[in-house]
Formats: structure tokens, C-alpha cells, sequence
């Protein structure tokens, strides 16, 4: 999608340029793209509409026309008018500065992912901020939503307020903040039923919880993938409550979650939050940089490498790419490698962050990276002693037989082992006799022993 | 529930939504000629109900050539539009039809977190049910906490009976076991609750795949209708969701859900232009009466009237 705005955008700038000047209806033309480009990204159609105004005034302004690439210059103006949007770089955290118990509350539609959200708060605060927290949830509409809560408190090793069938979400919000105060609770989360912003009845509870309540933070939890519709989901509830915050759920998605933008605009709260996964843990700070990329169809590279960083230990690679350096890599080397590629196995995972790289995916999944295989590999280095490990020229025929009966394999797989291991570290020895300009000048050819392209692990 | 009760609550809740849109249109439209500004002001209330930019452009394309110029009142240009709408819509307007002969006619029911699946899963038992046909429900989101007591409780409610696992059990394995016991029960309907999952998670998708192929170890034409279930006010991923789902299993029709709060669900029409996919039902509230046929003429007329 960025390329196809930058596309898009090019071809307008194109036709300007062969006619030299910029006049605002040149600009005009190459924000209609950028309207449709966020359109398609779900920003809400009056928040589009004030963007591409405040777009058009420093773009007019710009030397547009001079850059070598106009359209990326008018993507970098749309792309800081975002972040700016979105509350500028940097993320904003909860605040916790009101004496405990302090109540946090959390609403939103239907299936937003409120009570999810409510357990990883829990645990994110109780981890990071080592507080002492109590998770109640309020949500007497939904069949098991209290109990849904109660077990997901207990995977996250934290208390939950005991269920009394019957009791009135307002009830159940005194009982969890009394409870919280004659326990010395830190903080108390209270989870509340899914409304529609329509819902007069169910909108006027969840005031009345507020009012009650008093919540220092009351974040409203939304789904990454609302459409035009976020708008008044945010009116309302900004309406109804002092929304204080906005939880962003299932940024693990492929949607490009215009609705951020949508939701900052409307209730003027901060977007704190975002969701990013199923998992416990997967609740991470906002940063409006990354999301105004994504927005425009650039994908969340800064969030994909992190990613890529958690997964790969670093000072293993260091220290294995000082060894390639001074020639010295053997199997022990060779097998933290294999190690960190299965790590990475669930690649395919890590690209889905990326809007817009399904075809890449496919790439992938035809190319079709066996990680079976690799483990396969793993287990057979595992089963050579560590002088093995070091010098495999000691590996004859009856330490052969050896390690494949100790990995469950077979003879030949570890002689393919060893062969691979050979063609490697020969690789790596040529590399070095190359050097950097004979890599230049052969390309990666010159690497390859020769026969290496046709065999496979 | 009684159907006027129904009608009352479908008719506030649109009357609410559409309020403002309508007002919208009126305000564009009363004696004014249809000329440019008018067909973008038109365009703009289209995208505002989540058509998405291409389909309202061709909508209203569409209008241009033939309404271009005219002088007409808000109420025409409402009636036009909605017609407009309901002739894309009319061909996907399928209600999901049980074949007793299956013995179970075999659903699954799959979507994205938070979209309403178990729900709707319970508003079907319920329909089966008072047809007369005797529905099994199988507890298979056996991953979000809590999902299977959810079920079991809309199994308490509609008299229907619950197979369920462990949880964190294998989804699959569950629902072979269970079509196993409802053909031995001679039950008519085996409904079949999975995980919500991100459609973009390359390995929660292909869980779905497993289901697929280990019902049809047992009857070899399993399962007879796989719904996806959208969420009304999801915008335009709802796009990329039905083409991966699409792509994974043989998603035979989509139920929308949550038709009932401010969200009018336009991407549908977007999803009837690019996949052509029955649309069986709407959700529009929590109660087991709250499920609908998808009538084509009243969802547009939803889409742009009050």
C-alpha cells in the first residue's frame, strides 16, 4: 500500500513536473490519493477530512517540486501530520498517582477485547509496576464473562474478586473497591460489559459505575479493525464517561487501524495502550510513529524489528560472528545457529505485522524452510561429545554410528550433516580469502562450493 | 420474543444510528439539483457507512450516469440509492438451509476474536430448536478462557445438548469425538464453536484446515456449511478477513453481527461486489430471537434511510 500510494503519487507528481509549477490544485489532485489511502485504512471520514487540510497547507508550502521524489515528500508531510494526530512520538503511560486502591476502568463494545485487556493490565502492572491488583469484572450480560475474568486472573497469577451470582455491576464495582481497600490493594481493574454506544439503559450503568467509582483511568478499549463507525463508539462513550485513555486491541492483525486516529481525534484522550497478541503479555506501549506507518500501508517495521531483536539473543550472534571472523567455526557454532533460526521459525508470524507482504508470505511458504529438518539437524550435534563438536575431522565411521543411534537417525543424515558443515565452514574460508572487494566483483557465486545450489538439507 | 417486539427494537436502534446520516442526506438533497458537489456529499455518506472508498465511488458512478443533473427531493434520492444497494445485495441474500439428510448437517462457525461466534451459535441452537430439528452444539474454542461454560450455558438455555473437552484440549480431536456421538444420536445439527483467530496467524489458520480434514475422516462431505462471522463495525479489513478465511476452508456464507448499535456494516456491500458470499443472517441484539434473515431491501434502506 505505501508503494502503491508512492505509485500513485509519483504518477501525479509526474505529469507536474513536465509542466513546472505547483499550483494548489496539483496538490489537490495528489491528496485525493492520499484521502482514498486512509479511507482504505478506516480513518473515519471527518478526521480524513481535517488531516488532508492541515496536509494541504504545508504541503503548498513546500518545495514539492525541487525533491527528487515528490511523492515520498508528500507521504513524509502526510506520514508527521499522523504522528502528530496520533499525539506526537513517544508513548503516554497510565497514571497511577491516586491513593491506592486505585480504580482503573475499562469499557467498550462487544467483543473489543475489554476482559482480555483487563488481564494483561493486571499482569503488566503487577509485573512492571509491582503493584498489588484486583481484577472484578462488572459484566453480568455476557454468559461466563466473570468467569472468563476469574480464570484468566489466575494465568496471570493475580486476584480476582469472588463471584456473587445475582449482583449488580454497580454492586460488584463497591464490593471490588472495598475489597480493595480492606485488603490494601494497590489497584482495582474493573471490567464492565460490552455496550453498544446506542445502548441508552447499559450506557446510563456504566456512568452511574463511574460516578460511583470515581476511576483515575477510564480507558476505552477498541478493536484495531473499526471502520467509520469508531467515531461514534467514541463520541459516546466519551459522552457518557471521562475517558482517559484508549486501549487499542489486536494490533497483531493485519488491519492498518485507522481507527486510532479516529478515536484520538474524537475523545481528545491519549491512545495509551495496544494489544498485540493472545497471550498474556502481549500489551505493549502506543508509539505514534509506528502506527502512523502502518496507517499509510508502510507496516510497523520499528515494532518488527524489536520483534526480531526479542527473538534473536544477541550476544550469541556477536560472538558467533566474531568467530566467522577469525575462521573458527565449528559444529557447537553451527548448532546455536540452527537453534536461533528455529526461534525465528514462526517468520511467517512476525511478517503477518506487515500489512500488505502476503505475497512475500506465499514466497515463504513455498520456499518452504523445513524447520522439522533443522531440529532434526540440532538433535544430531547434540548427540557428539564436545570434542566432536570442535574437531568433526575426528568423526569416523564408528563415532558415526554412535551419534546417529544416540539422535534417532540415520548414518547418511549424519554424513549429509557433516557435508553441509564442510561446504560451510569452506564457504566461510573463502569469504575470507576474498575479501570484500572479491565479493563485489564475483558476487555471492564465488561463496558457493561447487554443486551447493542443487542440494538441499 | 415476539416478531412486533423485534421490529420495534430493530427500528429504534436503526432509528438512533441512521439518524444523523439521514439527516445528512435530507439537508444535501431537499430541492437540489444532483449535480458534482451533490454525488460527492453523496459518495462521502456511503463511505461514512463503511463502504469503503472504491465501492461508493462506483455507487455513485453508477448514479451520475443516470441521475446526473436532475432536480430531485431527499426522498428519491434515499428510495434510488437503496434500490441501487439492495440490487447488488439481492443475489448473496441466501437464508442457510438444513439438510436433515446429512444426519448431522455439520456447521462450522469460525471469525475473528470478539466477533460473536458462541453467540451466535446459541441463537441458531435456538432457531433449529423451535423448528423442530435437534441441534448439538460442540464447545470447540477451547482456547479463550471461559468460552466453553459460555456455550454451555446457551446449551442450558435452548435445551441443547453441549460436547465439550478439556480446556486447551485439541479443537479437532473434540469436534471428530463429537460428530462421532451426534451421528450415533442421530442428531440433525452438529453446530461447531472454534477460537476466534487473527486471520493474518498463519498456524491458527491452519488448526482450521485440521478440523476440516478430521470431520471429514468421518463423513467425507463434513462440514456442510462453514460460517464466518463478521462484526458489523469492523471497516475494510473485514475484506482481507473473508479472502484468508476464504482461502483456508470452504466459507459458505457470513453471518454480520452487531447490526443493532451505530455500525451499518457497509463493507458488506463491498464483500457481495468482490466475493459474492450468501449472507444468512444478521445479529442484532443478545437474546436468541436476535438473529435474522439478511433482506437485502431493509439493509440498504439501513444503510442510508432513518
Amino acid at each position: 500500500m505505501f508503494e502503491t500510494l508512492s505509485t500513485r503519487l509519483s504518477g501525479v507528481f509526474d505529469r507536474l513536473r513536465q509542466r513546472g509549477s505547483l499550483s494548489e490544485a496539483d496538490v489537490t489532485e495528489a491528496l485525493r490519493e492520499v484521502r482514498i489511502a486512509l479511507l482504505e485504512a478506516d480513518v473515519a471520514l471527518p478526521v480524513v477530512r481535517d488531516l488532508i487540510e492541515r496536509v494541504r497547507t504545508r504541503a503548498i508550502g513546500q518545495d514539492v517540486l525541487r525533491s527528487v521524489t515528490p511523492g515520498q515528500q508528500v507521504v513524509k508531510v502526510v506520514h508527521d501530520a499522523l504522528v502528530e494526530a496520533l499525539g506526537g512520538e513517544g508513548a503516554v503511560g497510565l497514571n497511577l498517582q491516586a491513593p491506592p486502591p486505585l480504580p482503573i476502568l475499562l469499557v467498550g463494545l462487544q467483543g473489543s477485547g475489554k476482559t482480555t485487556t483487563a488481564a494483561k493490565l493486571a499482569l503488566r502492572l503487577k509485573e512492571k509496576e509491582r503493584r498489588k491488583v484486583l481484577l472484578a469484572s462488572l459484566d453480568v450480560q455476557r454468559p461466563a464473562a466473570q468467569l472468563q475474568l476469574a480464570q484468566l486472573a489466575e494465568r496471570a497469577g493475580v486476584t480476582s474478586l469472588p463471584i456473587v451470582s445475582g449482583q449488580a455491576p454497580l454492586a460488584i464495582a463497591a464490593r471490588a473497591l472495598e475489597t480493595g481497600r480492606r485488603e490494601g490493594y494497590d489497584i482495582v481493574i474493573l471490567d464492565t460489559a460490552g455496550r453498544l454506544s446506542v445502548d441508552a439503559w447499559l450506557m446510563a450503568e456504566v456512568a452511574e459505575v463511574s460516578a460511583a467509582a470515581k476511576p483515575a483511568e477510564t480507558l476505552l478499549v477498541v478493536d484495531a479493525m473499526t471502520g467509520q463507525d469508531a467515531v461514534n463508539t467514541a463520541r459516546a462513550f466519551r459522552e457518557t464517561v471521562a475517558v482517559s485513555g484508549i486501549v487499542l486491541s489486536r494490533m497483531d492483525g493485519d488491519a492498518r487501524g485507522g481507527a486510532a486516529l479516529s478515536m484520538r481525534a474524537v475523545t481528545g484522550a491519549p491512545i495509551k495502550l495496544v494489544g498485540t497478541g493472545e497471550k498474556l503479555d502481549a500489551l505493549e506501549d502506543f508509539h505514534p510513529e509506528r502506527v502512523a506507518g502502518r496507517i499509510l500501508g508502510m507496516g510497523d517495521i520499528v515494532g518488527l524489528v524489536e520483534r526480531a531483536a526479542e527473538t534473536i539473543d544477541r550476544a550469541d550472534a556477536e560472538r558467533l560472528a566474531a568467530r566467522m571472523a577469525r575462521g573458527k567455526f565449528d559444529l557447537e557454532d553451527y548448532a546455536a545457529q540452527l537453534r536461533q533460526i528455529t526461534r525465528m521459525g514462526s517468520l511467517t508470524g512476525i511478517l503477518g505485522m506487515l500489512p500488505g507482504v502476503s505475497k512475500v508470505k506465499a514466497q515463504l511458504a513455498e520456499a518452504n524452510v523445513d524447520t522439522a529438518i533443522l531440529k532434526r539437524q540440532a538433535a544430531i550435534i547434540n548427540s557428539m561429545t564436545k570434542a566432536e563438536r570442535r574437531h568433526p575431522d575426528i568423526i569416523k565411521a564408528s563415532r558415526k554410528r554412535r551419534i546417529a543411534a544416540g539422535s534417532g537417525a540415520t548414518v547418511p543424515e549424519v554424513n549429509r550433516l557433516l557435508k553441509q558443515f564442510d561446504d560451510i565452514t569452506t564457504m566461510m574460508k573463502r569469504a575470507q580469502k576474498l575479501g570484500e572487494k572479491g565479493l563485489m566483483r564475483h558476487g555471492l557465486s564465488a561463496l558457493m562450493p561447487p554443486g551447493a545450489g542443487r542440494r538441499g538439507f | 420474543m415476539a416478531l412486533s417486539a423485534f421490529f420495534s427494537r430493530l427500528k429504534e436502534g436503526l432509528q438512533r444510528s441512521k439518524q444523523k446520516l439521514a439527516d445528512g442526506i435530507g439537508a444535501a438533497f431537499i430541492r437540489r439539483r444532483l449535480d458534482d458537489a451533490a454525488l460527492a456529499e453523496l459518495e462521502d455518506l456511503l463511505i461514512s457507512a463503511d463502504l469503503g472508498p472504491e465501492a461508493a465511488a462506483r455507487i455513485i458512478a453508477g448514479f451520475r450516469r443516470t441521475r446526473f443533473g436532475k432536480e430531485v427531493s431527499a426522498e428519491e434520492v434515499r428510495a434510488a440509492l437503496a434500490e441501487e444497494i439492495a440490487v447488488i445485495l439481492a443475489p448473496v441474500a441466501k437464508p442457510l438451509t438444513i439438510d436433515r439428510a446429512h444426519a448431522p448437517h455439520v456447521i462450522l462457525v469460525v471469525g475473528v476474536n470478539g466477533t460473536g461466534k458462541t453467540t451466535t451459535i446459541g441463537k441458531l441452537a435456538q432457531q433449529y430448536r423451535e423448528a423442530g430439528l435437534r441441534p448439538v452444539l460442540v464447545a470447540g474454542d477451547t482456547f479463550r478462557a471461559a468460552a466453553v461454560e459460555q456455550l454451555q450455558i446457551w446449551g442450558q438455555r435452548t435445551g441443547c445438548e453441549v460436547i465439550a473437552g478439556k480446556d486447551g484440549a485439541d479443537a479437532a480431536g473434540l469436534a471428530f469425538d463429537a460428530l462421532g456421538q451426534a451421528r450415533a444420536a442421530k442428531a440433525d445439527v452438529l453446530l461447531i464453536d472454534t477460537a476466534g483467530r487473527m486471520h493474518n496467524k498463519n498456524a491458527l489458520m491452519q488448526e482450521l484446515t485440521k478440523i476440516v480434514r478430521v470431520l471429514q475422516k468421518q463423513d467425507a462431505t463434513a462440514p456442510h456449511s462453514v460460517l464466518l462471522v463478521l462484526d458489523a463495525t469492523t471497516g475494510q479489513n473485514a475484506l482481507a478477513q473473508v479472502r484468508v478465511f476464504r482461502e483456508m476452508v470452504v466459507v459458505s456464507g457470513l453471518i454480520v453481527t452487531k447490526l443493532d448499535g451505530s455500525a451499518r456494516g457497509g463493507v458488506v456491500v463491498a464483500l457481495a461486489e468482490t466475493f459474492g458470499l450468501p449472507v444468512h443472517a444478521v445479529g442484532v441484539g443478545e437474546q436468541a430471537a436476535d438473529l435474522r434473515p439478511f433482506v437485502p431491501a431493509e439493509f440498504a434502506r439501513g444503510l442510508i434511510e432513518g
